[in-house]
């Protein structure tokens, strides 16, 4: 650490001058901090201010700069020095701000700012400015996993941005499930008629584009590398297999239809006229304009039912516990399919909630009451195959009457199946053999047989991580395309139930998610959520146990094994969360700009008071993305919370080591406080694992508590959302009534 | 079964839904409603109907041909339009109530003991006579409504408010022999007939061709 040469710059500006003792917190910095240059300035963030940090880095040497002044989440592009790590003390947001501006307050209030001037130092100490990624590598190649409407859309539209596409499709011709449609649903005013699914026309153009190649028949055998240099054999079914290279990959796989065999009670299977609404499809295909009839005597159709949620949306086993979305609007189409040829031919669609999504959705349903499909709200019993005519049971929910209603053709909207691959998560999966939660969760779950799509040679397993009903796991509140594997994309049905509409729409933000990563992956940045990220995790071999928790714990499965067994850190696939750092037992793992040392240091390098001075201290480990921003925003309206408080932002609360909280138990903290982001299946973690993997490591802190004849409510952990202004400075202070009870730790030497 | 009523049932058979579109007034909106069910929880008599609005769709929807026609919930209809106002997908259902009521009575399968559909029939027959309605016949004929003793025991309760409105000349007792009309009476019975014919010539020439 010979050439770490330290600038620090107090602000004096938005009050800060008035409120703090400056010139002290410049002393600190020198003496303390070990700055080589302490300055202070008027108004730090203008051009003046941001001049004279520019010109200590030109001309003093400094490599490593503190600013104490706002929070790190403002002035960000006016402090943004190349070539240099940066730290920030938070003395407005942090200090000032949620302190009152009494007489009483100025010592603890001063205390507050010398221990974040300390913290600041500490960090850029042991920081150095992260270099781009080595292994970076351009390929502006996409791959696309699956020819139905998403792939093709997706195809097209990365195709017209000037990057060359591989789709890979299973069948032997381009569509998918949308081939089999006789028309679609409309996406264009007045929403009136169904209209020309577009397919044939969109394979043309396919064909046609110089940038996209086609493989039919063909499946992905085997996945490996990272974005921007992604390897994968394509198989076809003649035995043959190519290898190709590839920046990024979009899995627009699709879905199944519904198995509707596994409905007795609806007569599948057992009467030909029942059918679901892919055999529906088929049937209005092959009647080529004519009367529609039915399979089983060839009569043209006269009365048809529509059993709405047919399998779907229940609880019982075998059937799909979620709506499949499309449902109610392609039954309706399916209704105006007879109602357009002839008016008289009567169609009921019998429904429980008729979901109609979005504006155009409501038109559609408008239209097809106009049209004369009679809806009706009922609960769909049985199908009774008979004579002539089918029996359909209901209990008519508006009229509480049991029913039985004649029909020639009965069609049931089964609903979809996502084409997501193996569920690669065992944890998912031991959770669902225990506990009563997962009994239900198993019943729940379809048993389809399933093949692995992408075949990735990644540790964790070879598909895409499934986060619930056996959709794949997309980001669904922050980033929806994003899935728990960087540079690999979903798009369409495969992510969450959708109809085409929605379908072309998330496969246009795929394709330009696949885009930005295979960029962001040529300069060695970071995707989503730290976009441009050039840190990336390192570790010390010698030190390393191979216990193997990095590898597994990672949320995205960006760590390998190599041949002697130790990890080996994929950068590009890396988001650069830090779960891996707090899961190192033996903490050997660090980024450059962002280690156990950097945070570590801060927390020994606070002044803490002897046990008798009545001021006991607090360490918050906040994280930067929800947690963080709530107490800045707090600030903000002068929320006030305790002096006694020191705030340290952390990427993600999985990036926590528990080594940080027992450091702080022992060198004499009175309380540790841990917020993280919303865990579980609505979780709200940038980094989707993180602040699970902290709540369950702090679960056992306990012991260690216990171990130091410590009190267990010294330590908390909460899940805090980006709203939670109110509630954040709440809980700090929750903290510091509950030290007053207990009283100080004895740890203060 | 009156004739008309037979005549119907041939014509629609299993679909009321169509009978109703094509002879009841505003008729062809039934289909359109999406029975979120606003205009049942807007109606101030609500609690009161045997079937409220939204229901009364779904059972024309469902056929239930008989059930509706001879319901006397949309004779409970006060013309409020709170419903109207309300309805989401903009139906007149009051007007569609008003409708079915009629409808109801044409082919004879009205609730026979009906008030609100005697009131009506006493107060358009004492108004087509004459073409000005006839307040002291129309009164006393509605006290006499629901037989002689009530009728007796009725006007004796009302016997003050009479007196009263007689002494502000609200009401006048030579009303009783005669009373007054318009210009042309014979002319307007003249009129009425003729719209009663072409309203029957449309009711037989309505309906799809089936």
């Amino acid at each position: 650490m010979a050439d770490v040469k330290i600038g620090a710059y107090i602000c004096k500006g938005c009050g800060l001058g008035d409120r703090l003792d400056t010139a002290q917190l410049a002393k600190i910095a020198t003496s303390e901090g070990k700055a080589a240059v302490a300055r202070e300035h008027e108004f730090l963030c203008n051009a003046e201010g941001v001049a004279m940090i520019q010109n200590d880095i030109d001309n003093e040497g400094v490599n490593r700069v503190v600013i104490g002044a706002c929070s790190r989440r403002a002035k960000t592009d006016a402090f943004n020095f190349e070539g240099v790590a940066i730290g920030r003390a938070n003395l407005r947001e942090g200090v000032i701000w949620i302190r009152p501006d009494t007489d009483e307050a100025r010592e603890t209030t001063q205390e507050m700012a010398d221990d974040y001037m300390r913290m600041g130092c500490m960090e850029v100490r042991h920081m150095t400015p992260p270099a781009a990624n080595e292994e970076a590598s351009r390929n502006p190649n996409i791959l696309i996993a699956g020819g139905g409407i998403s792939g093709m859309t997706a195809a097209l539209e990365a195709a017209a941005a000037g990057y060359p596409v591989t789709i890979v499709e299973k069948s032997g011709q381009l569509g998918g499930a949308a081939a089999g449609f006789h028309r679609r649903v409309p996406d264009r005013a007045p929403y009136a008629d169904p209209m020309e699914t577009g397919i044939d026309e969109m394979a043309r153009s396919i064909e046609e584009n110089p940038n996209i190649t086609v493989h039919l028949n063909s499946r992905i055998a085997k996945t490996s590398g990272a974005p921007g240099r992604f390897s994968a054999d394509i198989a076809t079914e003649s035995g043959s297999t190519r290898t190709e290279n590839f920046g990024a990959i979009i899995m627009a796989t699709g879905f199944t239809p519904y198995d509707a065999s596994q409905l007795p009670e609806f007569a599948y299977g057992k009467s030909p006229d029942v059918v679901d609404q892919m055999g529906l499809e088929k049937l209005v295909k092959e009647a080529d304009g004519g009367a529609i009839k039915r399979p089983s005597d060839g009569k043209p159709v006269e009365r048809v039912v529509f059993v709405q949620c047919a399998g779907q949306r229940s609880d019982k086993k075998g059937h799909l516990p979620y709506c499949s979305g499309h449902c109610c609007v392609t039954s309706i189409k399916q209704a105006m399919y007879f109602k357009d040829q002839n008016p008289q031919i009567d169609t009921n669609v019998i429904y429980t909630d008729l979901r109609t999504p979005g504006a155009p959705g409501e038109d559609f349903y408008r239209s097809g009451q106009r049209k004369g499909v009679t809806f009706t709200k009922g609960k769909v019993s049985e199908v009774v195959p008979g004579g002539s005519a089918l029996q359909v049971k209901f209990k008519d929910l508006i009229l509480d009457d049991d029913v039985s209603e004649e029909a020639d053709l009965v069609v049931l909207a089964t609903g979809l199946v996502p084409n997501s691959g193996v569920d690669i998560d065992p944890q998912v999966a031991a959770k669902a053999e225990e506990g009563e939660e997962g009994e239900s969760a198993q019943e729940a779950k379809v048993e389809i047989p399933v093949e692995s799509i992408l075949n990735l040679d990644y540790r964790q397993g070879p598909d895409l991580p499934h986060l619930k009903y056996g959709f794949n796991d997309s980001h669904f509140i922050c980033f929806p395309y994003e899935t728990r594997r960087t540079g690999i994309y979903t798009a369409g049905p495969v992510r969450r139930p959708m109809d085409i509409a929605q379908a072309r729409e998330d496969a246009t933000g795929a394709a330009l998610k696949a885009i930005q990563a295979l960029e962001n992956a040529s300069l060695g940045r970071a995707a989503h959520p730290r976009s441009g990220d050039l840190s990336f995790p390192s570790f010390r071999k010698e030190g390393c146990t191979q216990c193997k928790r990095c590898t597994v714990e990672c949320p995205f499965g960006a760590i390998d094994e190599d041949e002697q067994r130790y990890p080996q850190f994929n950068e590009a696939r890396c988001r650069r969360c830090g779960t891996c750092m707090g899961a190192c037992p033996v903490r050997v793992i660090s980024f450059e700009n962002y280690s156990v040392d950097t945070v570590g240091q801060q927390i020994k390098n606070i002044d803490i008071p002897d046990e008798f001075s009545e001021k006991p201290r607090i360490l918050v480990l906040a994280c930067e993305n929800d947690a963080y921003p709530a107490l800045d925003m707090a600030s903000m309206k002068h929320i006030e919370y305790s002096a006694f408080a020191r705030v340290i932002p952390v990427r993600c609360l999985g990036s926590v080591n528990t080594i940080w909280v027992t450091d702080a138990l022992n060198s004499g903290y009175d309380g540790v406080i841990l917020m993280g982001c919303q865990k579980g299946d609505n979780y709200q973690c940038h980094f989707v694992k993180g602040s699970e993997m902290a709540h369950y490591r702090m679960s056992k802190i306990d012991d260690t508590l216990t171990q130091l004849n410590l009190e267990t409510e010294r330590v908390k952990t909460y899940e805090v959302a980006i709203t939670d202004i109110q509630r954040a400075p709440q809980l700090i202070n929750e903290m510091a009534e509950t030290i007053e009870k207990i009283g100080m730790s004895p740890f203060k030497f | 079964m009156s004739d008309l009523n037979t005549q119907m049932v041939e014509q629609y058979r299993n679909s009321f839904l169509r009978e109703v579109e094509a002879n009841v007034e505003e008729g062809d909106w039934v289909k359109m409603c999406m029975q979120c069910g606003v205009c049942s929880g807007s109606c101030p008599f609500g609690p009161h109907w045997e079937h409220p609005p939204q229901e009364l769709f779904m059972m024309i929807r469902a056929g239930k041909r008989e059930e509706v026609l001879t319901s006397s919930s949309m004779w409970m209809c006060t013309s409020c339009y709170n419903c109207i106002v309300r309805c989401p997908r903009e139906l007149p259902i009051t007007h569609i109530m008003h409708g079915l009521a009629t409808y109801a009575k044409r082919l004879g399968m009205a609730p026979k003991e009906q008030p609100t559909m005697k009131f009506a029939q006493k107060f358009w027959d004492n108004l087509s006579k004459t073409g000005r309605v006839n307040e002291l016949k129309l009164g006393i004929s509605l006290y006499f409504m629901n037989g002689f003793s009530e009728g007796v025991k009725t006007s004796l309760k009302m016997k003050d408010i009479g007196l009263n409105m007689m002494k502000a000349k609200r009401l006048n007792p030579m009303e009783a022999v005669g009373g007054h009309k318009c210009k042309d009476a014979k002319g307007l019975q003249a009129i009425l007939k003729k719209a009663q014919e072409i309203e029957e010539g449309r009711i037989a020439n309505s309906g799809y061709a089936k």
